[in-house]
């Protein structure tokens, strides 16, 4: 398996998040998904080069990048759960407020 | 000592006009009264004590100067007070009427809110009009001419709760700016021919000038008759005489005592005034003479025909004003300057009578000035009855009133007067004597004779007026008998004039006995009409109006000047105003200008707040796309 078939694999993996992002948008809890989708995407590149270029730093950053991206995801499940309470919905159509 | 008498005749009434003005709201209206009418009598007596003087022969002509004010490269003026035997008679003349207006006020105003506001305003007045009288310049007497002008639009609006009065006050206001241009352009052609604006230095170089011209309208005029028919134009506004009237009866929106302070007694008469100082120049100007003499003699009758069917006791005084006026005008054009003042004098005392008398009827019969509403009267204010007789005896021209002596006078001078601008003005004049008195029985009779038509509950109310009122009354009615008779022996005498105005003797040659007795035997015919038609056969004038509808309207309806006025100017400019305001400055200017702007920025700003869609989607949307033309860019750049 050369570093190409991993960079293709994660490529699709982000592609699909990314439409995701735009077409999959139900709720925003798909959005949130897909984005999660992109960050694993980026992961998976960081760690293949990191085995490509026998350089720790890729493996080390793919650590951070989780860490980050747990957090961010429990912030953003808290802040739906409120929006929920308060809105009763969390469908992307009805996120609107900030129109001009 | 002299100097000081000066001072306080011309300024006592500006400390009065200061301090009431600053600070008689706080001091109340009792005390501001008092001060206001204290420093008048300081004023009226400095003015008798000048007067007095003129009388001895000690007083020629004295210019004092107080101090500089414009001075640009050879153009000087100072402000200066200027004493001759005219300028005292008219100081004396419009202070002591003045002063009794001032006391006057104390009881008709007492139920106004704002009696301090009044009594400044009335300082003021006289103040301004002192500037004028006793100016040495042209340029003082523009800043008196145009002072007496504001403070009677301050006067007219006094009531500015009502919408009537603020629309005289501006209609007043306006009508004498069309005068005061012809006023300004005579000050302005005066100094272009004498290079000065000081009336003694212009008077005394008038030889210099006679044979100048002026272009007008590529015609070629002589220069003293352009400047004479300016300036008399800049009178005609002021003085309310025939074209440029319109204004002074609707002036009678204001209190009664502005009434015969400013629209009787003084301000009115600054036009006979301007002509009388200015006569060496009008001597000069023959033609600008024979026009005062026939607007003059125009107005006298005019007047007189509408007074006869006005219904507003005041209204048809005010007419009755506007036809005395012409009286003094015509007089002035026939070079009997003298006669004028004197009529000027006479008139200023019984017409100031009338008013306040008016003032009295109007107060007792609680604002009532419909003389519809009025009648039968006399017997619950028999004092005040009693002057409005004086007042009309005097007004009409009976011997040993008033007004005999000086009406007389007028007409004789017109008799011996040359050309047809004199035949003419004596016929009006004769004419307008015998309306005159027509109108003044009219409006004692309607006033105080008859049944009453006046309604219970005014009748209830019916009362003299209080001694403040009934003092001022006295002492005019004291002058409306005696001014004539004692008058005479100054006013047609040179040795009292001196060299104050362009005086000509008159004619030592015999009248003719009818000539002599006509003016009296009019206005006996006219008293005696007016007993028969408003006294015995009541329904006499309906039955008149009713046959000679078309007269009648004519004259109810004045002429009907108001109406071509607003047909001719007044519409046109109220349209082109219009024009200029909706088309040019709405649409136009603010249409193109900051509206227009404004408009196309908002549409503007509504098209892009159109993509802020509040969408999350479209931002992430226009994140990806940016991102993608960045990195596009920087890899092939």
């Amino acid at each position: 398996m050369s570093l190409n078939h991993y960079l293709v694999l994660s490529g699709i993996l982000f592609s699909l998040g990314l439409f995701g992002v735009f077409w999959g948008r139900k709720t925003i809890i798909n959005v949130l998904m897909a984005i999660e989708l992109m960050l694993l995407a980026v992961n998976l590149n960081f760690v293949a080069f990191s085995v490509h270029l026998t350089d720790l730093v890729g493996q080390v950053f793919t650590m951070f990048v989780l860490t980050v991206a747990a957090a961010e995801a429990a912030i953003g499940l808290a802040i739906l759960v409120v929006y929920n309470r308060n809105r009763n919905s969390i469908a992307v159509e009805d996120i609107s407020v900030m129109r001009g | 000592m002299t100097y000081n008498t000066y001072i306080v005749a011309v300024f006592a009434p500006l400390l009065g006009f200061l301090i009431v003005g600053s600070v008689g709201n706080l001091a109340g209206k009792r005390i501001s009264g008092i001060v206001s009418v204290v420093l008048m009598a300081f004023s009226t007596l400095s003015a008798w004590h000048i007067f007095l003087d003129v009388i001895r022969g000690e007083l020629v002509s004295h210019l004092v100067t107080l101090c500089p004010w414009i001075h640009v490269g050879n153009f000087k003026v100072d402000w200066q007070l200027y004493f001759d035997p005219l300028t005292a008679t008219m100081v004396t003349v419009v202070t002591t009427v003045s002063f009794l207006v001032h006391l006057y006020s104390l009881g008709y105003m007492n139920h106004d809110k704002a009696v301090p506001r009044f009594m400044a305003y009335l300082s003021l007045f006289t103040f301004t009009m002192l500037m004028l009288v006793t100016s040495g310049n042209l340029i003082q007497l523009f800043f008196g001419w145009e002072g007496v002008g504001l403070a009677s639009y301050l006067l007219i609006g006094f009531w500015h709760h009502k919408e009537s009065a603020n629309a005289a006050a501006m209609k007043a206001f306006i009508v004498n700016r069309v005068g005061d241009v012809g006023l300004a352009l005579g000050i302005a052609a005066l100094y272009l021919t004498f290079k000065t604006v000081d009336i003694g230095t212009i008077l005394s170089q008038l030889d210099t000038s006679v044979s100048l011209t002026f272009m007008v309208f590529g015609h070629e005029f002589n220069r003293l008759e352009v400047i004479g028919i300016l300036l008399f134009i800049g009178a005609m506004g002021k003085s309310a005489q025939l074209g440029l009237h319109t204004w002074l009866p609707d002036a009678m929106e204001g209190p009664t005592p502005v009434s015969a302070l400013i629209h009787a007694a003084t301000m009115v008469t600054a036009g006979v005034f301007l002509v009388a100082r200015l006569s060496p120049l009008y001597e000069l100007a023959p033609y600008a003479r024979s026009v005062i003499i026939v607007i003059g003699a125009s107005t006298a009758l005019f007047a007189g025909t509408i007074a006869l069917m006005q219904n507003d006791i005041k209204r048809v005084i005010a007419y009755s004003t506007c036809s005395q006026l012409g009286y003094m005008f015509f007089a002035a054009g026939l070079s009997a300057y003298n006669i004028a003042i004197f009529h000027l004098v006479t008139h200023a005392f019984f017409k100031a009578l009338l008013f306040l008398g008016s003032g009295a009827v109007i107060h007792a019969l609680s604002d009532e000035q419909d003389m519809r509403c009025m009648g039968g009267i006399w017997r619950a204010i028999p004092a005040t009855y009693a002057m409005m007789w004086i007042g009309s005896l005097a007004l009409a021209g009976i011997p040993f009133f008033a007004g005999f002596y000086s009406k007389d006078a007028i007409l004789t001078a017109a008799w011996f007067g040359e050309g047809l601008p004199a035949k003419y003005a004596y016929l009006l004049g004769i004419g307008a004597a015998f309306l005159t008195a027509l109108y003044s029985w009219r409006l004692l009779i309607m006033t105080f004779n008859g049944k009453t038509r006046a309604d219970e509950k005014v009748l209830g109310h019916l009362h003299e007026p209080g001694a403040t009122m009934l003092i001022p009354l006295l002492v005019l009615s004291v002058g409306a008998v005696f001014a004539g008779f004692l008058g005479e022996g100054f006013f047609t005498q040179e040795a009292f004039w001196k060299s104050a105005i362009a005086f000509r003797e008159s004619s030592t040659e015999h009248v003719p006995l009818l000539i002599h007795y006509l003016p009296l035997i009019a206005a006996v015919i006219g008293i005696c009409l007016a007993y028969f038609f408003y006294f015995y056969r009541t329904n006499l004038p309906a039955l008149a109006a009713e046959k000679f509808k078309a007269i009648y309207r004519f004259l109810l309806n004045k002429w009907y000047v108001d109406e071509l006025y607003q047909f001719c100017f007044v519409g046109p400019s109220q349209k082109m105003g219009a024009f200029f305001w909706q088309k040019g400055d709405g649409d136009i200017i603010d249409g193109y200008g900051p509206n227009g702007i404004a408009d196309k920025v908002m549409k503007a700003s509504n098209r892009v707040s159109r993509a802020q869609s509040g969408y999350v989607y479209h931002y992430a949307l226009c994140f990806l796309v940016g991102f993608a033309l960045l990195v596009a860019w920087v890899f092939f750049r």
